[in-house]
């Protein structure tokens, strides 16, 4: 069972980053605007100025 | 719209349905508004109505990217809100609004309301916790289900699985269950026993009573029970409030429209209307809505007080005539004094009125709340009773009799309760939404339910509140040379007349006397002294051209296009239905008999429209209240229920429960069959979830129960729950 020492907190340790990174995501405004998020990926960005 | 690659498409959309034609250029000032940042650039924030799709923010975005100086433009979906930085003076910011109404959306400033309506503190509160309450239920489970399965587990092992279940669970519990405390506290304050309360002392016991297992290495610890419960709860008030958020949103951006600007004389700049002092002189446009109420100073104007007083033809004023706030400038441009400041005026008056009846509403009891009155004094005392009779008649340790005392009341816990109303309000708010019908109160959907009398207001909720063109003798040519003189006035008739006859070319070339008409040499058009034709009842425009006999166009205020079907919608479900309205008795009867409605009150005021819903009330009946006006407002607050289109008046949305957006009835008369499914599918959950309780119960009674019970439970039941409510959405 020694295996356990390394293996929980490696859990813990992966659990943590995704919770980081929910909040993370959180905080830069990505929750914002779910709807408009939805179809930002289909806009093309090859559009200069003035054209 | 050039460059941007649609030229090809226009070209054939417009063959197809016309001239597309820009809104209305924006009125309020843009340019005191925009921010100037640090590095020298500037900031303005607006309010965009009309974004429907992806495609409108792209439009917008890159609409605004072509503009040289522009460094960033990013428009929010879901908030309508429009942020766009660019380098140099913060007077372009005028020009770059224009540019966004030229595409044919409405702007306005992003203003207080808006903006409490989307960063909503609350609300990402609620989110951030739900993250938290998530990640630590699944790490507690990871280890619990170890302990579960682990029969072969040792003593020592067991030991750590609880200490680090212990170490997760207490932390998300302190923090996560925060706004959940808090409801309780309040709840408790007010002296009452809500859900919230019940499922804190769940959470905190079971908590306790893991953490004295934990001490005692005993089997169990149900930590995991605890933290899901959490989860759950939390969910569905995220539920809760999404089901809401866009209604608050779509409130809110309404209210940014009609967000008043006034004209002071001798301001350069139009000013908030809550600035304005008693005593200024104000300029009131053609088309305007009055703010303030004032004294007249011009020798005469013509106003439409259909919103305060639900009289559909204009009336005229003479010089020194008071007038309240809420009607709407008919004729030519005035001056007039304000008399009172927007504080202590009429609709501020109105606002107060509002709220006390709001309050009185307030007290109103949901099905949730009915439910929880039974429910938590009972699992508390069957909990109660439990230690009691395992620590003193079964003679077990206190710490042992708690184990089965504390697994009562969380397999009890109503998680299947706690999202079983959520659950249904988001999926039935969400099927009213794409019908155009929004919910803005949190009971709004019950008390529709239960609605068994419909009174409808005339001006603006059973009719379009706007004059149409009506058939007379003239032809094609009349109107199209008609509408090309209108096309340049803002007066509500030739903007009745403009939208007849939609593809006329403007003339050029046209002057407008202002309250009279419009002349284009020899050609005139508009009041009938105005063209020197006999003067005839009713709202009419002539059109006088040289060696031609005046042609007169007539218009009337008429029935919404599902009016009638709407009345036969709501007799259907059972519910009677009355108009009423301070218009003159003879239209009122005409209107009511070509809608099919047989009761109907004319000439009411709007005391005499607010007795008239309490005298109802009074009797027992349950009032759905439609109206739109100023003078339906204290009625609307006054009724079991309300709904006012999104057209109205902004005291009338405010004081409404649901707000009609696509403008018909009909959306409304349909949302009543779907709110009693709504409360159908309700009843049904809080009895699938009290079920599985009665089930339970006993066994954690009888001390059988493990956590892993109590985790099925929890989730199947609470799965059900969401199964059953997705039917609501159906049809």
């Amino acid at each position: 069972m020694d295996i356990l020492i390394w293996l929980i907190p490696l859990a813990l340790l992966l659990g943590a980053l995704g919770l980081w990174a929910f909040i993370w995501a959180m905080r830069s405004g990505q929750y914002d605007d779910l709807d408009g998020a939805a179809s930002r990926i289909l806009f093309d960005d090859d559009l200069k100025k003035g054209d | 719209m050039r460059g941007l690659g649609l030229d090809e498409f226009y070209r054939r959309r417009e063959g197809e349905a016309g001239l597309l034609k820009p809104q209305d250029a924006p009125i309020a000032d843009f340019a005191s508004l925009a921010r100037v940042n640090d590095d020298g650039t500037c900031t303005l924030e607006l309010m965009v109505a009309g974004l429907t799709c992806g495609a409108c923010i792209w439009l917008v975005e890159q609409a605004l990217a072509q503009e040289g100086d522009v460094l960033r433009a990013r428009a929010n979906l879901s908030t309508r809100r429009l942020s766009v930085t660019w380098r140099g003076e913060a007077a372009r910011a005028d020009a770059l609004a224009t540019l966004v109404a030229r595409l044919g959306f409405r702007v306005a400033p992003f203003s207080p309301a808006c903006l409490r309506a989307s960063e909503d503190a609350e609300g990402r509160e609620l989110i951030r916790a739900l993250g938290i309450a998530s990640f630590g239920a699944m790490n507690v489970m990871l280890v619990s289900a170890a302990v579960w399965a682990g029969s072969d587990m040792g003593e020592a092992t067991r030991h750590l699985m609880h200490w680090l279940a212990a170490l997760i669970a207490l932390p998300t519990v302190a923090f996560a269950g925060l706004p959940l405390f808090r409801s309780a506290w309040r709840g408790l304050r007010a002296g009452q026993l809500n859900m919230d309360c019940a499922v804190s002392l769940g959470i905190l016991a079971t908590c306790a009573m893991s953490l004295s297992e934990t001490f005692r290495n005993g089997e169990f610890t149900w930590f995991d029970g605890a933290t899901a419960l959490l989860a759950l709860m939390l969910l569905g008030r995220v539920l809760d409030r999404a089901a809401r958020q866009r209604a608050r949103q779509a409130a809110a951006e309404l209210l940014a429209l009609q967000d008043g600007l006034v004209t002071v004389l001798g301001q350069a700049q139009p000013v908030p209307m809550e600035r304005v002092q008693a005593g200024a002189r104000i300029l009131v446009a053609s088309g305007e809505r009055l703010r303030l109420d004032v004294v007249l100073e011009d020798a005469q104007a013509l106003l439409d007080t259909s919103a305060t007083t639900g009289e559909s033809l204009p009336r005229a004023y003479a010089s020194g005539d008071a007038l309240a706030a809420g009607a709407v400038n008919m004729g030519a441009p005035f001056t007039a004094r304000v008399t009172r400041a927007a504080a202590d005026g009429s609709l501020a008056a109105m606002g107060r009125m509002l709220e006390q009846a709001e309050q009185a509403r307030g007290r109103y009891t949901s099905l949730a709340d009915r439910a929880a009155r039974i429910y938590v004094p009972t699992a508390h005392l069957v909990a109660l009773a439990t230690f009691l009779g395992w620590w003193l008649l079964a003679g077990l340790s206190w710490q042992a009799a708690l184990v089965p005392a504390v697994a009562a009341l969380i397999i009890t816990c109503p998680c299947g309760l706690a999202i079983a109303v959520p659950a249904v309000q988001v999926v039935a708010s969400g099927a009213l939404f794409r019908r155009g019908v929004l919910v803005a109160s949190p009971t709004a959907l019950e008390r529709l339910a239960s609605a068994d009398h419909v009174v409808l207001d005339k001006t603006g909720t059973l009719t379009e509140g706007r004059p149409r063109l009506l058939p007379g003798a003239r032809t094609e040519g009349d109107l199209r040379e008609g509408a090309s003189l209108a096309a340049s006035s803002r007066h509500p008739l030739a903007r009745a007349l403009c939208r007849a006859c939609p593809d006329s070319a403007p003339a050029t070339g046209v002057r407008e006397v202002p309250g009279e008409g419009m002349i284009l040499g020899e050609t005139r058009l508009g009041s009938a002294r105005f063209v020197g034709a006999e003067d005839t009842a009713g709202l009419s425009l002539h059109l006088a051209r040289p060696a031609v006999a005046p042609v007169a166009f007539r218009f009337a205020d008429s029935l919404r296009a599902d009016a009638a079907a709407a009345v036969q919608a709501f007799q259907r479900a059972g519910l009677s239905v009355e108009l009423l309205s301070g218009d003159a008795p003879d239209v009122v009867a005409r209107m009511a008999a070509e809608a099919g409605i047989m009761l109907h009150t004319a000439s009411a005021t709007p005391a005499a429209k607010a007795a008239h819903i309490a005298a109802l009330q009074a009797q027992g009946r349950r009032v759905l209240m439609v109206g739109d006006g100023l003078n339906d407002a204290a009625a609307l607050a006054g009724a079991h229920v309300s709904a006012a289109p999104a057209e109205g008046t902004d005291l009338a949305q405010a004081a409404s429960d649901f707000v009609l957006m696509g403008g018909g009835l009909l959306p409304l008369a349909e949302a009543v069959e779907r709110a009693r499914l709504a409360q159908r599918v309700a009843r049904q959950n809080i009895a699938l979830a009290f079920g599985y309780n009665i089930i339970a119960m006993p066994v954690a009674v009888a001390g059988f129960a493990t956590p892993l019970l109590a985790a099925l439970v929890m989730a199947t039941s609470s799965l059900v729950v969401i199964g059953n409510a997705l039917r609501v959405g159906r049809r």
